[in-house]
């Protein structure tokens, strides 16, 4: 469970999470909103990239902000990132290796195969230069759930892929909580994979809360579409 | 310098650990090991003596082209103070050559560990900076190290500290090991000290650290979310490539038996750099080609009486050729051309059977 608690940060004279309290249960849980509504940089004070102005974060009853960034992922914390980085020089293999790891020797390489098996990916030893982006994001993905994670943190993952790939993926990010017991948080602009893999939903939008509940509602709610859409709020 | 080294992709077979064995991972280490067999008991007797001091230096040179292979290919981390750090070994080699009596393996053991300290206090401005700005500050070290070697001097069989008696008459050469005091038993030995500088590398690159400095090349932010301290592993990198270029500075003590402050300057630093380049620094065969290019071309124009001067210009137009079209270097490009050639020989040969060519080696070009 992933408490935060008035969460806010700067960057200048911006504010791009403004006072974000909200609490994630378990499961997947999707995270939305439009460009610049403060995803990202929810991810990156998690993952420790951004050093939050005011707020506190509290995962599992662990005060994750007072971690050094290196030492979240060794606790527990996995991310992808928007734009793929899955290591070009290295196998498949060695890309989801390189993720810390309680896990030694034999078990260990077990865990990481068993990660790929469970991206789908078919050729472990295959460097990831020949892979295509959906098989680049899907690296990512195994690396996020090798080395027994607790919370596992996906950027818009499936940002330029076609519906096949979007299908397969969404049906691996499902398998996450199950496979791993950890607490999966998911932004996308893909709303069918977000209703897909989701079962409760938060909206952002410039940096605030404005809905969170089953996504189903959450997708209904007037707020949620005039935010996206931008529906008369002439004053 | 390649503005980004992450771009720049190095050939790399798939390796399948456990499994079946595919005929070109029989066919490398096979090779491998004819070569050095070769260089150890076929090459010194066909060699004159001038030529065998000549690969003796290349066989240490390719220690200290394979540790800065490790910072700029590996790790994308461009240090142009890896010279200052090769006098550094001479320097400890030499002391402790004239002060201990230990055996010789024992003092360039010493030599690396002292060595490996020094390089990485050179590499703490890694932490913070990268590109041309390390590339700046490694040279204004190296600068540094040069000015307060040549006002030290190299020991010379000397008391005190330093080693350095000025007013000495008959200077003592440096010692070498006893198994090894003559050239070609030495340059035997020097090569034995590349291959398991060689080993140590390999051992590194294939394993955990191998995989940090991929993915800190690639992208520190990765690196970071997947739990690699970025850090311990920059300056590890830094230690190791100190190491083995101290191993190889104690070494060259033993080859050269002289050491004079002019013998090393600022300019090597580059030098070696342009030469990593050109010999390619993501794989380890570039690291030999890289010593030849820097040892036995100036001693193969020399010989024939042609200025080596002439092979800065060379070095020049070779690294604009490696940064614009072959940016993995010679060790990359010649397999690359070679069997494109051979296909070509193939398709001319064959034309009566009117078969297809087939790709040798799965290569995309």
């Amino acid at each position: 469970m992933i408490e935060v608690d008035g969460l806010t940060v700067r960057f200048g004279g911006v504010t791009s999470l403004d006072g974000m309290s909200l609490t994630f249960e378990r499961g997947t849980c999707g995270l939305i909103g439009p460009n610049g509504a403060g995803k990202t940089t929810f991810f990156n004070v998690l993952s420790g990239f951004v050093r939050p102005a005011a707020g506190t974060v509290r995962a599992f009853g662990v005060d994750l902000l007072a971690m050094a960034h290196f030492r979240r992922a060794r606790w527990g914390v996995r991310r992808t990132f928007q734009t793929e980085q899955a290591i070009e020089e290295l196998s498949v293999f060695d890309n989801v290796a390189m993720v810390h790891s309680p896990l030694r020797g034999a078990a260990r390489r077990a865990d990481v195969l068993a990660a790929i098996g469970f991206a789908g990916l078919p050729e472990p030893w295959a460097p990831v230069r020949t892979l295509g982006t959906g098989q680049r994001r899907l690296v990512e993905v195994a690396r996020a759930v090798a080395g027994r994670p607790r919370l596992v943190l996906l950027d818009e993952p499936a940002a330029g892929l076609p519906d096949a790939e979007t299908a397969h993926l969404g049906d691996v990010i499902s398998g996450i909580p199950e496979y791993t017991g950890a607490l999966t948080i998911l932004t996308d602009h893909d709303m069918s994979l977000v209703s897909a893999c989701c079962e409760t939903t938060a909206v952002l939008d410039f940096g605030k809360l404005i809905a969170s509940g089953p996504t189903a509602a959450v997708l209904r709610d007037e707020h949620v579409t005039r935010a996206y859409l931008g529906t008369a709020e002439v004053l | 310098m390649a503005g980004a080294p992450g771009q720049l992709l190095r050939p790399r077979q798939a390796v399948e650990p456990g499994r079946g064995l595919r005929r070109d991972q029989l066919i490398r280490p096979a090779v491998i090991a004819v070569l050095l067999l070769f260089t150890l008991f076929g090459l010194p007797s066909l060699l004159s003596l001038y030529y065998i001091d000549t690969m003796t230096q290349v066989a240490i040179y390719s220690v200290v082209t394979l540790g800065l292979g490790v910072l700029v290919g590996r790790v994308g981390l461009f240090s142009l103070g890896q010279g200052a750090v090769l006098a550094i070994g001479a320097w400890s080699g030499a002391r402790l050559l004239f002060a201990t009596g230990q055996p010789f393996p024992l003092v360039l053991v010493e030599a690396g560990l002292v060595t490996m300290v020094i390089g990485m206090v050179i590499g703490l401005p890694a932490l913070r900076l990268r590109g041309l700005y390390l590339a700046l500050i490694t040279l204004m070290l190296a600068g540094a190290i040069t000015v307060v070697l040549a006002s030290t001097n190299f020991p010379n069989g000397g008391g005190g500290f330093l080693g350095y008696n000025g007013s000495s008459v008959h200077i003592p050469p440096i010692r070498r090991p006893s198994i090894a005091s003559g050239d070609p038993a030495y340059f035997r030995y020097c090569v034995v000290i590349a291959i398991v500088m060689f080993g140590l590398v390999f051992a590194h690159i294939r394993t955990r650290p191998g995989r940090a400095w991929a993915a800190i090349r690639q992208s520190e932010p990765a690196a970071l979310a997947a739990g690699i301290n970025t850090t311990f592993y920059k300056l590890w990198a830094f230690a190791l490539a100190s190491f083995v270029t101290g191993v190889a500075g104690a070494a060259l003590a033993g080859a050269d038996r002289y050491l004079y402050s002019i013998d090393f300057t600022t300019q090597d630093s580059i030098t070696l750099m342009a030469v990593v380049l050109m010999g390619g620094a993501y794989s380890m065969w570039g690291a030999v080609v890289a010593a030849f290019l820097l040892e036995f071309l100036p001693a193969l124009l020399n010989n024939w009486g042609v200025s080596a001067d002439w092979l800065y210009i060379l070095f020049g137009l070779g690294v604009l050729q490696v940064l614009t079209t072959a940016p993995a270097g010679l060790a990359d490009q010649v397999p690359k051309d070679l069997r494109r050639l051979w296909r070509l020989a193939r398709r001319l040969f064959s034309r009566p059977a009117s078969r297809p060519a087939v790709p040798a080696g799965g290569d995309a070009e």
